[in-house]
């Protein structure tokens, strides 16, 4: 068969490490705090200090059971840790304590959107581990420098089924796994800082083909485009090189932001043997249903349940739905809105596709955003009650991002007022009319654009400010009736 | 005036609840000059460094020493191991802090094994530690630093620690007291670590009542150790005085066999004997799984240090070897840190753990584990107490094993099961050889029942008086 007439399909695997935001680290009373003098937050256990000794932070299981519970994970009736072992500067004890055998969730899963309609996938395990120090390269002569802030950060590792198709879904798939994490607050899920990270595995196969292709990592994309960007790259490569007949390496290979393309890691002299065992310093212990059932009382209304009770309540369609609950900052500023009493259909449409439109130019998060909920509310009062038009309506937003100003103050400073009055609307199709014979005669004709024009000519005379609706209205009755 | 340097822990509390312990410390750090370089029990004394106690506590600043695993905020801790030349730890492992708690006077930091590793204290990068009895011969090991400062007169008492029989073998062998607590009834925290599941810090003393003494500082839950046991302290002074009349101690058939001293067998018959007369029934038990203890001892307990001893790269702190490359640094750091018997167990250990020979040896060994100890539990159903001999043989000659390492595993032999189980055990004089040498024998009892192993030991050597006879150093 000729590799060139295949369509090759990729199968793509997300682990997520995020950090939890526990008070003290997951095995010491150590700060977990960002951004501290390099190695205030320490301690002997988190700098591996030879005699210290672990404890299990107890409200990083919970935590985690949390996350599990909102991911539909089987939670493990037995709490086990065991030791990771390898050398690395950052990693103080020359042992990572993580969960081998029994993670705390097994599987489960989470729902995102696509194209065709909302789909499950699946969830492998996730599982609690410790997070190792940074180690500081720029701008150091002779040497690296390493800081042990990080070093014991409780982090969970949330590994999907490779069950996601392709770069796009991985897109819906992270955005849907943050917007949970951030309902149920136990991360700050910011790649920048580091609260959230992400590697992919991806292969290709020929469509049809149930075996597996050679399987690649991809390392060091640090948003959720970067990932998304990676893939499509990737899946490229890996779809070149089979229909060329070469060869693929099963690697590690790091996504270069700014050269858009991923290169392999240089190969490594040992390869990984972490030698797992059970952690003799941590007991291990009976976690219960009785446990888990308390902690899943504690669950918030979570996105996938938010959306079907907005368009339940609201009656707004799915995508709509589905979009807004992704953000929790964002469908809380659209239930904040709905609380003003305006159309809830109007203000989805409004808000996800003007207001975030503008708020995406200025480079700003719907957190960020410089208009309030209830302003936001006013505006869409003001197009629901005719006063202003929708077109004006948006010239009117970012007049309200840059001054502060109220919509109803805009519009009046402006006189923006729309122009209702059907007896001054008339008067301005008559003027129209009057000074454009000649689209008239082509409407007659059945030229249909000069209707068009001749709105255009009827928004001029009235600068703009006529209601388009009643313009068309009038000025068609008037071609008819000539 | 005695010399207060031979005084017991008991009698040096007393006298130093009256008068302070100035004397007494005078008096030892005299002894440690006049000996010391004859038995190098320590790897850190100075007299102007002897840290005294802010409070009288149960010790009333009487000095204990301390083996050289054990963290001392501010002392260097090295585990006779070049790779830790100048670690200085910033905190105090737990016992320490109890100690200071207590009043004790931390006296010095004593020579050992490297990391623990050995039978005979001969592997320390600083020099062997020689038996107070005869020179030329080991003190035992791991803690034969401790163990032997106990027995010269060079400490009042002392701290040891045990992973496979390190505080009862040194304790045999230099004819003192020595006692491996249950696991998890004396906390790990800042004992550095060997084998995790494994050690145990524990008192080497004069008299079983000194031991009692030091229990009572030393034991105890601790939050920082999650393997502590959360169980409440008795008094184990009060322990003593009951009449061991009606006590059933059994002779475990396997650690009678041929091939061991027959000086060793016939002196703990005897103390059977002397039980006997005591009023205690004997009896023979089996623990019929002792012949795999070595073996599996010597691939779990190496697992779980081969993976504890990662640590030492020279990145933190200790020895750095060279600058030039990670790998370097790693490489470079640990072969020329390391001794050889560490670093044989550290091969061992990462042999056993590794991908193909996981489930054939750790993981098996874990299995047979279980097996061991349910050996015990099983045969003290029928008994209060074990009594065993200590070591297959009395005090061996320096350098005697060091050219096969399976010869000096194999003096591991009656301790190690203990460990295995967990359960406490405490090694005790029963008389010496033809040629004055120490001969030790082993109590072993159920978890967290040390109460036991101390009224049986306290009747037997109040009985017998053996801890009167010193080594004439």
């Amino acid at each position: 068969m000729n590799p060139a007439l295949l369509e090759m399909v990729p199968v793509i695997g997300l682990e997520v490490h995020v950090q939890l935001k526990t008070r003290s680290k997951l095995f010491c009373s150590s700060a977990n705090e960002f951004g501290a003098e390099p190695n205030k937050n320490t301690c002997p256990v988190c700098l591996g200090l030879p005699g210290s000794l672990p404890v299990l932070n107890r409200e990083a299981l919970r935590l985690a059971v949390k996350v599990g519970l909102a991911l539909n994970c089987q939670i493990s009736g037995r709490i086990k840790f065991d030791r990771k072992n390898y050398f690395y500067p950052d990693l103080p004890k020359a042992y990572q304590i993580s969960q081998y055998d029994m993670p705390v969730n097994g599987r489960g899963f989470l729902e995102i959107e696509t194209r065709e309609g909302i789909r499950k996938v699946g969830i492998t395990r996730a599982h609690l581990e410790e997070d190792a120090g940074k180690l500081l390269h720029e701008g150091i002569k002779d040497g690296s420098l390493v800081d042990y802030n990080r070093a014991g950060v409780p982090l969970l590792e949330i590994v999907s089924e490779p069950e996601i198709r392709s770069p796009e879904e991985a897109h819906e798939y992270l955005t849907a796994l943050k917007a949970i994490l951030q309902y149920l607050d136990v991360s700050d899920c910011d790649m920048e800082k580091g609260s959230l990270r992400c590697d992919a595995n991806v292969s290709v196969r020929p469509k049809g083909e149930t075996k597996l292709g050679t399987k690649v990592e991809i390392k060091n994309m640090n948003s959720f485009k970067a990932v998304q960007k990676a893939l499509e790259y990737e899946i490229k490569r890996q779809s070149n090189a089979v229909e060329n007949g070469e060869k693929l390496v099963q690697e590690t290979r790091l996504w270069n932001e700014s050269k858009g393309q991923t290169f392999s890691m240089r190969s490594k002299e040992f390869a990984h043997d972490y030698r797992y065992f059970p952690e003799p310093d941590l007991v291990p212990f009976t976690f219960s249903r009785a446990e888990a059932e308390e902690i899943r009382k504690t669950l918030p209304e979570l996105p996938a349940a938010r959306a079907k009770r907005l368009m339940k309540q609201y009656g707004i369609p799915e995508k709509d739905a589905f979009r807004l609950v992704q953000d929790k900052k964002l469908v809380e500023y659209y239930e904040a809105c709905i609380a003003q009493k305006v159309n809830p259909k109007m203000t989805s449409n409004w808000i996800l596709s003007e207001l975030l439109g503008n708020l995406n130019e200025k480079g700003l998060s719907i957190a960020q955003s410089p208009i309030a909920a209830v302003d936001s509310a006013g505006l869409i009062r003001l197009i629901e009650n005719n006063t202003i038009s929708g077109k004006m309506a948006k010239d009117v937003l970012p007049e309200m991002i840059e001054t502060g100003k109220s919509a109803e103050a805009i519009v009046k400073e402006k006189g923006l007022v729309q122009v209702t009055d059907t007896k001054a609307i008339e008067q301005a199709v008559e003027k129209a009319l009057q000074a454009n014979p000649k689209s008239l005669e082509d409407f007659k004709a059945g030229k249909r654009q000069a209707l068009g024009f001749l709105v255009g000519q009827v928004m001029k005379e009235t600068q703009g400010k006529a209601n388009p609706k009643l313009v068309n209205e009038i000025l068609e009755k008037k071609l008819k009736a000539c | 005036m005695p010399d207060v340097s031979r005084l017991t822990l008991k009698e040096a509390v007393s006298l130093a609840r009256e008068e302070g312990p100035e004397k007494i410390i005078e008096s030892l750090a005299q002894r440690v000059l006049q000996v010391g370089s004859k038995t190098n029990a320590y790897l850190h004394f100075d007299p102007d460094r002897i840290e005294r106690a802010h409070k009288a506590g149960a010790l009333h600043g009487v000095p204990i020493s301390i083996k050289d695993n054990i963290s001392t905020r501010g002392w260097e801790t090295t585990c006779a191991s070049k790779i830790l030349v100048g670690y200085i730890p910033p905190y105090d492992a737990t016992v320490i802090e109890k100690l200071r708690e207590g009043g004790a006077t931390l006296f010095g930091k004593c020579n050992m094994d490297e990391f623990a590793f050995g039978s005979s204290s001969e592997t320390s990068a600083f020099g062997p530690v020689r038996n107070p009895w005869d020179l030329e011969r080991v003190p035992g090991g791991s803690s034969g630093g401790s163990a032997a400062a106990v027995a010269s007169g060079e400490a009042i008492a002392a701290l040891g620690t045990d992973t496979g029989g390190s505080i009862r073998l040194p304790a045999a062998f230099c004819g003192v007291v020595g006692l491996k607590p249950t696991y998890g009834r004396v906390s790990r925290y800042g004992l550095i670590a060997f084998g995790s599941s494994f050690d145990q810090i524990g008192p080497l003393t004069q008299t079983v009542e000194d031991a009692a003494i030091l229990m009572n500082v030393i034991a105890g839950h601790d939050e920082r150790d999650s393997t502590s046991a959360n169980l409440a302290v008795p008094d184990y002074t009060q322990s003593l005085h009951r009449p061991v009349k009606g006590l059933k101690i059994g002779l475990p058939k396997e650690y009678f066999v041929k091939g061991m001293d027959p000086e060793i067998e016939a002196s703990v018959r005897e103390a059977a004997k002397v039980y006997k007369t005591l009023g205690a029934e004997i009896k023979e038990v089996s623990l019929p799984h002792t012949h795999h203890s070595v073996a599996v001892y010597y691939i779990v307990a190496v697992a779980e240090a081969s993976s504890n001893l990662g640590r030492f790269d020279g990145v933190e702190y200790g020895f750095r070897a060279t600058n030039s490359t990670l790998r370097d640094l790693y490489f470079e750091t640990r072969d020329l840190g390391f001794g050889e018997e560490a670093k044989r167990r550290i091969l061992l250990g990462t042999f056993v753990l590794s991908a193909g020979y996981y489930e054939a040896y750790y993981r098996k060994g874990q299995k047979v584990r279980t097996l061991i100890r349910q050996d015990f539990e099983k045969a003290f159903k029928e008994v209060d107490l074990l009594l065993t001999p200590v070591s297959p043989t009395p005090p061996f000659k320096l350098g005697e094993k060091m050219t096969d390492p399976l010869t000096m595993y194999l003096s591991d032999i009656f301790t190690i099961s203990v460990n295995l189980a967990g359960v406490p055990a405490m090694s005790l004089p029963c008389g010496f050889t033809k040629t004055n040498l120490p001969i030790g024998m082993q109590l072993i009892a159920q978890p967290f029942a040390e109460e036991t192993i101390f009224q049986a030991a306290h009747a037997y050597e109040q009985e017998t008086q053996w801890f009167k006879r010193k080594p004439k150093l």
